[in-house]
């Protein structure tokens, strides 16, 4: 019996590994296809003999590559560093304040987070169009400056920062601001690193909202650039792969970063202790 | 909870803190705090779905002009047989994440919690690492993984089943579908994997001994004790997951070379909005679109939470 469970068990381990192995497997598949040479593209299923940079290369010369990347970095961070601004601000008034209104602003929050984005485009763009924001980032990073999820996120941690430490804060003359940012923040380290990392996130992959807004080539983000290069390089397919290998390393690394606060910031809402 | 007021004119700790400017910041504090979301929140959030509603009921050409047409846009809707196909794939798309996806992502996560599993970490990494690609990522990779001849799938299903090689997943209007579930499957498995992880780690583990100790063998305590333990998680993520496949867009749009695929087998009703209000410019329509996928989703969720019981006691 004993035998038989360790022989399960192995068996179970060993198939589990499989999986992984092919859950993994487009992306080494990725990285093959881009260091192959043009002539070796379908010739090597995987990496082929010898490696080549030509489609990074390719990638740079025949497109403005380095503007997409460019365009996409400073979309993301500016709608990183906004977001947490305000939502950080936000959830620890939501938290740690008794006021007038709190309720009902609540209310309207949860009420407002079951409702799938797409409904509000319309409206936003004809706002957006009449403010004169079309084609620009503003009009693009101003509309999603805001998170209600980050606001709850941030609120469910900053609601475990002791009482009696902002208090000895307050009696040593800290002003409410500077609670906020010497205290709360610092302590909330973790929350803001998985913020950050689910912000970017949502920001460096998004792309209905960017592709209705942006019109000039030369202000587009890498999704809605790599898009438009899909249906040109369908066949020689090496320069493409390229561009989504270096599109999909930041968030990669990051990730790498930040694994431990993302997962756990992921799980936040979901799992009550 | 949150904090009573302390009363900032009395002594704490005997210090005395009574200056005007002192005590009029820490009553507006709360205020300022919440104001930019407040204003952000009303101008890009609550004013537009006032407006979408009412646009709901206008015909319209970009964003300048607009016609008052009733309910013709909802009837109009009804009858648009390109809008009965969005719709029914993209409840075909939900119903296989719903109950492909997610027993696959809670099998996993089962196992990854079992302490005998060797190298959890790794693999939990591995099976939730394709999430981080993004859907339009994803859909550029795999719209390469799917031609035919040379494409990776073909390959590897050639190898295994012997499917054929010139086997067109993207030109073939009925395995369009099994593509793009296929992809998701791939993308969204992990993804799912680590919620329900988590909330089997938060299952009391005294709950298992006593059902050990009472005789409970291993398929009694998954359903005694795991189910119960992770049922408002899986509730969440049921939810979450329907509502995110009833928006799918992305994934199909890259993959079918921004089209709606042969036989319009990649049409989804968020691509059916796109198409009709941003393409062909018709605001007013999209808004209706909109609303509809908003009742409609919001309908299963209710269905969904009443189904499992999670909606009796109010939202936890």
């Amino acid at each position: 019996m004993r035998t038989f469970i360790r022989f399960v068990r192995s068996f179970t381990n060993l198939s589990m590994l499989a999986f992984a192995v092919l859950t993994l497997t487009p992306m080494v598949w990725l990285i093959a296809a881009t260091l192959k040479s043009p002539d070796d593209l379908f010739s090597y299923t995987f990496f082929a003999p010898r490696l080549s940079t030509f489609h990074f290369r390719d990638l740079f010369t025949t497109v403005p590559f380095h503007r997409y990347v460019i365009n996409s970095v400073f979309v993301a961070t500016t709608m990183v560093m906004v977001q947490l601004f305000f939502s950080s601000l936000a959830g620890f008034a939501l938290a740690k304040y008794e006021f007038k209104g709190k309720k009902p602003i609540m209310i309207l929050m949860l009420s407002t987070m079951m409702l799938p984005g797409q409904v509000l485009m319309a409206p936003l763009y004809e706002l957006i169009y009449r403010m004169g924001l079309v084609d620009s980032y503003a009009g693009l990073i101003i509309p999603g400056a805001v998170s209600v999820f980050g606001i709850f996120l941030f609120r469910q941690s900053i609601l475990q920062v002791p009482d009696e430490l902002l208090h000895a804060a307050r009696i040593d003359g800290c002003s409410e601001f500077r609670i906020y940012w010497d205290i709360v923040m610092p302590i909330s380290r973790p929350m803001i690193g998985a913020f950050c990392l689910i912000s970017f996130m949502g920001s460096w992959n998004s792309f209905l909202w960017p592709q209705i807004i942006l019109h000039n080539t030369d202000r587009f983000t890498l999704p809605i650039a790599l898009n438009q290069l899909v249906g040109l390089y369908q066949q020689q397919y090496g320069t493409l792969m390229a561009g989504t290998f270096l599109s999909v390393l930041p968030v990669i690394v990051l990730f790498m970063l930040l694994q431990k606060e993302f997962i756990a910031g992921l799980t936040a809402g979901a799992v009550k202790g | 909870m949150a904090t009573k007021q302390p009363e900032l004119t009395v002594d704490m700790m005997g210090v005395r803190r009574t200056s005007r400017w002192f005590v009029l910041q820490y009553r507006a504090a709360p205020y300022l705090f919440v104001s930019p979301f407040l204003i952000l929140f009303a101008t890009f959030g609550v004013y537009p779905i006032g407006k979408s509603l009412m646009l709901s009921f206008y015909v319209t050409n970009g964003p300048k002009s607009a016609v008052f047409v009733g309910l013709e846009n909802f009837r109009f809707m009804l009858s648009d047989p390109d809008f009965h196909t969005a719709v029914w794939n993209t409840a075909v798309f939900a119903f296989w994440s719903v109950f492909l996806q997610l027993p696959l992502s809670l099998g996993l996560a089962l196992l990854l919690n079992s302490i005998w599993m060797k190298g959890r970490e790794l693999l939990r990494l591995a099976f939730f690492s394709p999430n981080l690609l993004g859907q339009v990522f994803v859909g550029v990779l795999f719209s390469v993984l799917f031609i035919p001849q040379y494409g990776l799938v073909n390959r590897f299903l050639h190898f295994l089943a012997g499917i054929p090689l010139d086997t067109k997943w993207l030109a073939n209007p009925d395995l369009v579908m099994p593509a793009l579930v296929l992809t998701s499957l791939w993308m969204y498995v992990g993804f799912n994997m680590i919620y329900f992880l988590a909330a089997l780690q938060a299952v009391d583990r005294d709950l298992y001994e006593a059902a050990t100790v009472d005789g409970a063998n291993a398929w009694y305590q998954f359903w005694a004790v795991t189910l119960p333990g992770i049922k408002p998680v899986a509730v969440f993520v049921l939810v979450m997951s329907t509502i995110g496949s009833f928006q799918l867009f992305e994934l199909p749009w890259i993959m079918l070379n921004n089209s709606a695929g042969p036989d319009q087998a990649g049409l989804t009703v968020v691509m059916y909005l796109y198409q009709t209000g941003f393409v062909a410019g018709d605001l007013g329509y999209a808004a209706t679109v909109g609303w509809s996928l908003a009742l409609g989703v919001l309908m299963i969720s209710l269905f969904q939470m009443r189904v499992t019981g999670a909606w009796k006691g109010g939202a936890d």
